[in-house]
């Protein structure tokens, strides 16, 4: 099946007071249809950023992709023009985002934002996108959805806005629904109703997902593949189960080890084990990094790491890793 | 016992040196400098008045309204007086307006402010009688005063300083609010500081820089005002020379002698438009609600 | 006993009062916490989990008496703290302090890190000058930060370091208690190792107490001894750790751990219990049992009847009409765990 997004070796620089910010510095992954792919990695890593490039989101005065390509439904989007784009957006790939406490306008109602968007993209009349509006609501399992048509962001709780984020961004039934981080916000139950739901529309629309998070333990829960950024980079991408078990890069295996387990609980005297931490913080991005970005916290760094970037290379089936000492982490592991 | 103590602080970044800090603060922040050398020229004229500029008291009527020249550089008004002595003069009596002002209404807002922001009970109160007091024009309250008593520059500056509290208070107020509602404010009451160190401390410090904001505006809105009563001759009395006294007395024989309307009214523009630049250029860089992380 | 308990908090609630209109009438009650009781002995963890409006930061305020409590006791080493006024509070914040969620705003952005660190000594006069300087110098170094950037400003720290300010902090005045209120929530995954390390030593040296607030069940499982959940400004569950997750017996835990993701692809549950629906309002909590509306479990009974807090197993607390005193037999969900039913 051919991928319905592929990216390659894309780079989005922000222009700031104290220098060029590389925020994405050479990115490549595909998404096929009806798939769900997580893209995992800490504050600054620059998965948002790859997420808002690929929609030509990120904000001209401040940045904008320098290279790479991004090919979807076979067309070029970095050459795209405005109109083209916005015709895109929405439409046939969707966003939803972390906060829907301001990702929904205060003063217009439910049903008009999720109706402007039937309208724009499917050329409904007014009457029949409302009607959708209140389809969509049900979709998204909301009770009495004529009611909360009417109602304003301000009157609903934020599992529901969420709700209602989902209901906009699907209603024109896109292809490829962009997730940025979209529990973080929300208690852990609203958190599992959410995902849950959104699993389920997938399965009924056959969008294809991508979810952006920081949280290792829902991309193990909802996503089939995952790939790690680091300091702007990616530096693994394997199916989830594959990850997990057996994670082939330093930083992925140091997250994994930071992460508090179930073993404190089985131990008899309650003993509390010390998580291993990574040492360190991540490298500021105005700084060209000639050689691997993980090194100063890298306990497997040898000289080579510091002087040339490593590649990304595929060390079993569909597990990519970009690591030179990628077998001894292996070991390690092991 | 040490934890991995290197592991954690390797990172800070390193200071630079002064040269280097400060050719970042000139890059970063060209409002504030040339609002800064304006105003800094303004004051080395002024203090360079008694060598600089002749007497401006001094009535040639023979000379009376000559234009600008070799001899006078600003030319002569209706008196023969010169312009350009007269104009040095008058930057002294706006300047001291204006920073009287501001400095007054800054202590006077700052002590209420902090008080209203602080203390729930006297806030509602206060803002009112605040509310009341904005509603005076300074205008007219100058008028009044100076009927109470005899015009001069003390006067003045009480009668622009009245209205002008308020707008400082304000400003200082919801600063001290929204500080008041800081984890870190918090965290020095749990810590045991109490209610004066707490306001000297953590709470004051934090206010100074929109407060340094307001208080340039005030200067030049003070400027402003104090030219307005002067040229309607409600403000320093006319021997003294002032901008604005100096454009109304160069009302009448605008015609045939503009220099002495214009000039005086290019510097007071000149000076305002420095003062508030160096407030907005001070402004973009202290904004507390940009919550810079560095 | 012969060494007090570090805190015992009994009965305390706290009735947030809620105006309106032009007089500012009291119009009803918000009642972020409604009967809390439980306690912490030295040396312990008691982590304390729940959803937004359960009323747990209002709590973990009130310990500290930042926040005045309605009524109920609270007492520090043994001391009766409640009816103090905030003068006379002031000698005994030393036993109490906080480290916040946030590391950004709780750390005063005007002043160095070593003045921030060092104010609880001179509030308390316990040292001065050259002398406070070498206790800040040695609390820099037993959070693992290095002295020598005691001259720094809080914004030229990362954020789990400035977390370790937050600590010194607190320990600058040798308190028997800490509350940690979400201290590692705001901080990326591979720092809050860190810094959870750092505060687990800490106790094991120092046998400090620690009120662990906080939402991730992963996160306090690790830190704490024993777990209280709160919902609505109850406490439903209070438990040892390990009786806790191998035996959740509230139905409300029972859905806060099967919502919790999990590493680990290999465990996808087959079957979740995902609650239906929002919190309700704390200005208007149902009646009887307050999670009745959300719980899959519900009786008609459970409508009436608001269920105490009782002891079902040896420390292990419950309170649910469905749990009688002495334990009982689980019972069985109504629907097939409740499926996110529409709100």
């Amino acid at each position: 099946m051919s991928p319905l997004l592929e990216v390659r070796d894309l780079q989005t620089h922000f222009f700031t007071r104290d220098g060029v910010v590389r925020a994405v510095d050479g990115v490549s992954f595909h998404l096929s249809p009806g798939e769900t792919l997580g893209i995992v990695g800490e504050s600054g890593c620059g998965k948002s950023v790859t997420a808002l490039s690929i929609l030509r989101l990120i904000a001209p005065e401040t940045g904008r992709i320098v290279g790479g390509s991004i090919r979807f439904g076979g067309r070029e989007l970095t050459t795209l023009s405005n109109e083209e784009m916005r015709e895109l957006r929405g439409h046939k790939i969707a966003m939803i985002f972390q906060e829907p406490m301001t990702s929904l306008n205060p003063v217009l109602n439910i049903g008009t934002q999720i109706a402007e968007s039937v309208v724009r993209h499917l050329r409904l009349p007014w009457r029949a996108a409302r009607d959708r509006a209140r389809e969509m609501l049900e979709l998204v399992r909301i009770a009495d959805p004529k009611q909360r048509l009417a109602e304003y962001p301000h009157q609903l709780s934020g599992g529901m806005r969420q709700r209602v984020m989902i209901a906009i961004a699907l209603c024109c039934n896109p292809q490829v629904l962009i997730a940025d981080e979209p529990t973080t916000a929300l208690d852990v139950t609203i958190q599992a109703q959410i995902l849950d739901l959104m699993l389920d529309l997938k399965e009924k629309l056959g969008t294809a997902i991508i979810l952006i998070t920081h949280d290792l333990g829902i991309v193990a829960e909802t996503c089939e593949r995952v790939f790690v950024m680091y300091a702007g980079r990616m530096v693994e991408e394997a199916p989830a189960a594959s990850l997990f078990a057996q994670p082939r890069h330093p930083y992925t295996r140091g997250l994994l080890r930071a992460l508090p387990r179930d073993e404190a609980g089985s131990d008899p005297t309650g003993a509390r084990p010390r998580l291993t931490e990574i040492p360190g913080i991540v490298p500021a991005l105005t700084q060209p990094i000639p050689g691997c970005a993980f090194v100063p916290r890298c306990a497997f760094a040898v000289e080579r790491c510091r002087a040339s970037p490593p590649v990304l290379t595929e060390t079993a089936p569909a597990h990519l890793v970009s690591c030179w000492e990628t077998a001894r982490v292996a070991e390690a592991v092991a | 016992m040490a934890l991995t103590a290197s592991t954690a602080d390797d990172t800070l970044p390193p200071v630079g040196s002064l040269v280097a800090r400060i050719a970042t603060f000139v890059r970063r922040n060209p409002t504030i400098l040339i609002g800064a050398a304006l105003l800094v020229a303004l004051i080395a004229m002024t203090l360079a008045a008694p060598w600089l500029a002749g007497d401006p008291f001094r009535q040639a009527p023979i000379n009376r309204l000559r234009p600008p020249s070799e001899r006078f550089w600003f030319g002569t008004d209706q008196f023969g007086r010169d312009v350009f002595s007269r104009t040095v003069y008058g930057a002294r009596v706006s300047l001291i307006v204006g920073l009287a002002v501001s400095g007054l209404a800054s202590l006077i807002g700052l002590a209420i402010g902090l008080s209203c922001g602080y203390f729930k009970r006297i806030d509602g109160v206060i803002m009112r009688v605040m509310d009341g007091i904005m509603a005076i024009p300074s205008i007219l309250l100058a008028i009044a005063l100076i009927t109470l008593t005899r015009p001069g520059l003390g006067i003045v500056v009480a009668a622009i300083v009245i209205p002008e509290v308020p707008r400082i208070v304000r400003v200082v107020r919801s600063v001290v609010l929204s500080i008041r509602a800081q984890p870190y404010v918090e965290s020095a009451i749990a810590g045991g500081t109490r209610t004066g160190k707490l306001l000297a401390r953590h709470i004051l410090p934090n206010t100074l820089a929109p407060l340094i904001v307001q208080a340039t505006y005030v200067c030049a809105s003070a400027m402003l005002i104090e030219a307005g009563l002067s040229f309607l001759g409600a403000g320093v009395p006319p021997e003294i020379p002032s901008w604005g006294n100096i454009i109304a007395q160069g009302r009448t024989f605008f015609q045939i002698a503009p220099w002495t309307i214009f000039i005086p009214g290019a510097f007071l523009a000149v000076t305002v438009l420095a003062v508030n630049m160096v407030g907005d250029g001070l402004r973009d860089r202290l904004d507390p609600r940009l919550a810079r992380r560095m | 006993m012969s060494v007090p308990l570090s805190l015992e908090v009994e009965d305390l609630v706290k009735h947030f009062p809620v105006r309106g209109g032009l007089l500012q009438r009291r119009r009803g009650v918000v009642r972020a916490v409604d009967g809390v009781s439980f306690s912490i002995a030295r040396g312990e963890t008691l982590g304390l989990v729940g959803e937004s409006g359960c009323g747990k930061t209002t709590l973990s305020r009130m310990v500290l008496k930042l926040i005045e409590p309605t009524s109920g006791r609270i007492r520090l080493g043994g001391i009766d703290v409640t009816g103090l006024s905030p003068r006379a509070m002031w000698e005994h914040r030393r036993r109490v302090q906080i480290v916040f969620q946030d590391p950004y705003s709780s750390l005063n952005p005007r002043l160095s890190a070593g003045t921030i660190v060092g104010e609880p000594l001179e509030n308390f006069r316990l040292a001065t000058g050259r002398e406070k300087d070498r206790r800040v110098a040695d609390l820099f170094i037993r959070v693992g930060l290095r002295p020598e950037s005691m001259q720094r400003y809080a914004h030229e720290f990362s954020g789990g370091q400035r977390q370790r300010l937050g600590i010194a902090k607190a320990l600058s005045v040798n308190p028997d208690l800490i509350v940690a209120d979400e201290p590692v929530s705001a901080l990326d995954v591979s720092v809050r190792a860190q810094v959870l390390n750092l505060m687990i030593t800490l106790q094991e040296e120092l046998k400090l107490a620690y009120l662990f607030v906080s939402h991730d069940l992963a996160i306090v499982r690790h830190v704490s001894h024993r777990i209280a959940v709160m919902y609505l400004g109850r406490i439903v569950e209070l438990a040892d750790k390990r009786a806790l997750f191998a035996n959740p017996l509230h139905p409300y835990t029972e859905a806060l751990l099967a919502a919790a993701p999990v590493p680990d692809p290999a465990r996808r549950r087959a079957k979740r219990i995902i609650l239906a629906g929002d919190v309700p309002s704390p200005m208007r909590p149902p009646s009887g049992c307050r999670f009745h509306t959300r719980c899959p479990y519900a009786e008609p009974a459970c409508r009436v009847t608001d269920p105490p807090l009782l002891d079902v197993a040896p420390g292990h607390q419950v309170a649910c009409l469905m749990r009688p005193a002495g334990g009982g037999v689980r019972p069985v969900a109504r629907s097939n765990g409740s499926r996110d039913r529409f709100l």
